[in-house]
Parts: structure tokens; sequence; C-alpha cells
């Protein structure tokens, strides 16, 4: 396996979303609750200012008893998260830097607001990207396709995303094969000069463009008129209501109330 | 019924860049028959195939399908006739699951659901993939998916097949059983291939392509008899006739 294949196959959705089976709890709820319930997450988890750690810290449970519940495998998420992880530790690794002002005393150790708001980044990133994972791998990508079909969402975007996972497969596997054909004749040479690259990349765009003509041409031989029709019937049950009102009204209460604080607060209270 | 037949009159065509690749070809081809399309690489093989499903448009020329002229106005109706398999199935499997890519095409011809579901399994039973509805298809072996492509087409009950390279890629045994499942079927069939021993195989008939124009068209046994023919068309004997 080149490189490329290795790092595209840990980084896509493979084995995420075909591992699992459909049935379990998680899986069973409709996927427009679950898709409504993570975006009703997502947008408590990033509304957190960035020193109120604490707040954000009981959200935490909606992405364990999620992977409780259904089989999600815990580690391909850990991996995934891992391999994304850059990404948000660049946002913040300057934090601590340029915000040095201390916030907090831990005993002798004081405790800047980088710091912490690094940290803040770093767990909203775990919460959301987990939470998005989540998604996808209890009833597969089609599934959250199919509920933003149903969500109204406009057909082009739903489609898009339909190709771009199918397809993506299918696009690593040619550029590894372009890459290893390229390093059995670069012998000693390692790495690629910008020029080969240019001209590699410009050629998997121009094969992707033929083939998605070729696709497209597939398609309308068998009478494909812009909508993708899925023959899944979606029903929505009291269950999967439940689940949208009971997990967003518990996000918004974390929201609200900083609840670790009034735990610790009750707690103290109790023990002078 | 007269949906069978395949008749294609003077048909010239040029890409955009100029290049000429079919030069005044002619054929007719009725009810049932299965004929084969050969010719060396770049002899016009596809881009007669894609005239015959209404992926390209005679530049020169008549392309009749049935009851139908090929025109922009009525190329739904001939691609409802005709099934056409590609040569790479990955082009043709694109919906998440095998069920939801054989059910692709009746849903848009907007069936009811419990008619898309029988002809669904129906379609999966002959090519022997029910068992993998389930499955997306990128996941399966090349001989399935060239099953499930094929069954994706079947679903639409078509009357005329048209096939490019349908054994290329496959191992000796899918393409033995790929070759069982074609012999079974009725339909009218016209496969574009280099596999001439498949085309022993299967088709009565054979057309001989080179340089866009019907280089040869009679039965397949006398075609592939004449080494002079061959030659000039960049084909060799089937195997299975070298040394006779």
């Amino acid at each position: 396996m080149t490189k490329v294949e290795t790092a595209l196959g840990s980084m896509s959705m493979n084995g995420l979303d075909h591992g699992v089976t459909r049935d379990t709890l998680t899986g069973s709820i409709d996927p427009r609750a679950r898709l409504i319930t993570t975006m009703v997450f997502i947008i408590v988890a990033t509304s957190f200012g960035k020193y109120d750690i604490l707040g954000l810290l009981p959200l935490v449970i909606y992405p364990m008893v999620l992977m409780a519940l259904g089989t999600v495998p815990v580690r391909s998420i850990a991996k995934k998260l891992l391999y994304v992880s850059p990404l948000a530790i660049f946002i913040g690794i300057f934090n601590p830097l340029f915000d040095s002002r201390i916030l907090v005393h831990l005993g002798p150790v004081g405790i800047s607001g980088g710091w912490i708001s690094f940290a803040t980044i770093m767990l909203k990133f775990v919460l959301t990207v987990s939470a998005a994972l989540i998604l996808v791998a209890s009833g597969g990508f089609d599934a959250v396709c199919q509920a933003l079909a149903r969500l109204k969402v406009p057909n082009v975007f739903v489609s898009q995303l339909m190709f771009m996972h199918r397809y993506i497969y299918v696009m690593t596997d040619q550029a590894s094969r372009m890459v290893r054909a390229h390093s059995l004749r670069s012998f000693r040479r390692s790495g690629m000069s910008l020029r080969v690259f240019g001209s590699l990349i410009g050629q998997l765009l121009l094969r992707t463009l033929d083939r998605a003509q070729r696709i497209h041409t597939a398609m309308v031989s068998r009478g494909f008129t812009g909508e993708i029709p899925l023959m899944r019937e979606l029903r929505l049950a009291g269950r999967d209501a439940a689940f949208v009102v009971s997990w967003s009204a518990l996000f918004i209460l974390v929201r609200l109330y900083n609840i670790p604080l009034w735990i610790g607060s009750t707690l103290m209270g109790v023990l002078s | 019924m007269s949906h069978h037949i395949v008749e294609v009159r003077d048909l010239e065509y040029s890409y955009p860049d100029g290049t000429c690749a079919l030069n005044g070809v002619s054929f007719r081809i009725t009810h049932g028959e299965s004929v084969g399309l050969v010719g060396a690489n770049g002899a016009g093989k596809s881009t007669l195939l894609q005239h015959l499903s209404g992926c390209l448009f005679p530049a020169g020329g008549t392309v009749r399908i049935g009851d139908f002229p090929l025109t922009r106005e009525n190329v739904h109706d001939v691609r409802r006739h005709v099934g056409m398999i590609f040569q790479d199935p990955d082009d043709q499997l694109f919906m998440p699951t095998v069920f939801d890519d054989v059910a692709f095409g009746p849903l848009n011809l907007g069936m009811p659901k419990d008619e898309v579901e029988a002809r669904v399994m129906d379609a999966l039973n002959v090519v022997g993939a029910a068992h993998l509805m389930n499955r997306p298809p990128y996941k399966v072996s090349g001989g399935e998916k060239r099953a499930v492509a094929i069954a994706t087409v079947l679903s639409m009950a078509p009357d005329i097949l048209v096939l490019d390279e349908p054994s290329a890629g496959l191992d000796p045994r899918s393409r033995r059983s790929l070759i069982g499942l074609l012999g079974n079927f009725s339909h009218t069939k016209i496969i574009a291939t280099h596999d001439l021993d498949l085309v022993m195989d299967l088709c009565e008939r054979t057309l001989v392509i080179h340089n866009g124009r019907i280089a040869a068209d009679g039965p397949t046994m006398e075609i592939f008899g004449n080494e002079a023919l061959l030659e000039a068309n960049h084909l060799e004997k089937p195997l299975r006739m070298q040394g006779f």
C-alpha cells in the first residue's frame, strides 16, 4: 500500500459506515432525528465561550452514550479524530503565547487564559467531530444523505455528497496507482518534484472529469432526470421525536446552566 | 414486435476535435439476433455503441431503434428499449447499495414501489447476485460487479442489450459464467469486444469495423475463418480456431 492509500483509507469513512449493523438502538432511530439532534449538539457545543471549558464538559455524555448504545467502533472514531486533529491544534496552538493572563490557580500552578481557550478548542473539536462521525457510523452515509434530502436540502447538494462518498474510493485507487507508477520509475530519488506533482494532479483531474462524463452517461441512459430516487421508506415514530426532544433539552440545559459548577458548589456547601 | 430491431444507415460522426470516428456505417439487426462487434482499438466500436444508447447523436445518417428514429426528442424512448452495459462497472454502479443501483432505472421510469422491488429481485436472481443486495457496489468482486451491472439494466426490461467489452478484466471462471448468463438471454444483443472466443460462443453474426466503416458483416464462423480479412483489421483467429 502506498502512503496515499493508507492515508486516504484511514481518512475516509471506510470501515466506519460499513461495519455497522443498522439495527442497533441508535441506528434504528430515523436518520432525520439523528441528523437534527447532531446539528443541535454541534450548535450548542460551538456556542460556548472560549474560556467556558467547565460548562462544555457535560456534553461529553452525548457521544459517550451513543457509542455505548450502538456498535460504533470507538477505536476507529478515535483514530479518525487523531488524523484531523492537526487542524484544530493549529487553530489553537498560539493561544497560550498571545494570552498569558493567569486565569485559574491550581494550587501553586497558574493556568493562563491561552491554555484554557486552547483546551476549549480541542474539546469542542473532539465533541463536534465525534458527533458527526457517530452520525455517519450509526446508520451509514447514505442514510444521512437521504435524511438531508427529506429535510428539503437541495438535491444538487445531496447528490454531490452521495457521489463524493461513492467515488472517493475509486479516486483513491486511481491516485495510488499513479503514485505507484511514479515511484516505480523514480528509483532512488525520493519525493516528487513540483513539476511532476503538478502534472499528476492535472492528470487526476482530467481522468476524474472523464469518469464523471461516463457516469453521467450511465445515469441518463437509465432515465436520470436530476433526482436520485431511493426506495427506503422513512417513517417518523414517537421514539424519534423523543430522541430529538430529550437530547436537545439536555443540550440546552447544559448550555444555560453551568452544571459542573453547580455540582461543585453544592458539594462544597454540603462539605463546609 | 418491431421493438427489437436496430437499423443504422450511413451513420457518420466526428468528434469535436475533428477526429472522424464513423464514416458511413450501415447495418440492420433483427429481433433476437446476437451480434459481435469487433475491430482494432480506435476503430469506432465505442462511438457506435454510444449512438445505439442515445448518448451521441448522428452527425449524418440515421439510427433507428425499434419504432423510433433516434432524435433528441425521443431519446428517452430509445433508452427505455436499449440496455447499455459499460466497460467499467465502476462507471455504471453509482448508488450506495446494490439494491438501490438496480432500482435506479425502474424508479426513474416511475414504477410503483412493489413493482420496482419485484423487478429488482428478479434481475438480481437472474444474474445470481441476490445475496449482494445490501452491499455497497464498490465492495464486491470484479465478476460480481459485472453481474450487478447487467442486473441494473435487466431491471428495466430492455428489448436490446448493448455490451461494451463485457469480459474485460474477468477471471476465466467469471468470464465463463458471464457467457453462460448472456447465452440464456433471448434479447437482441450487440457485443463489442476483443474477446473473439466469446463472440464465437455467443454470436452467430459478426460485424467487423475498421476506420469507421463496416469492413465485413456475416456469419461469425465465416468471418473468423477468413485470415486475410482478420489480418487486415488488426485481428487474429480466436484461440480455439488456431491450429486448424
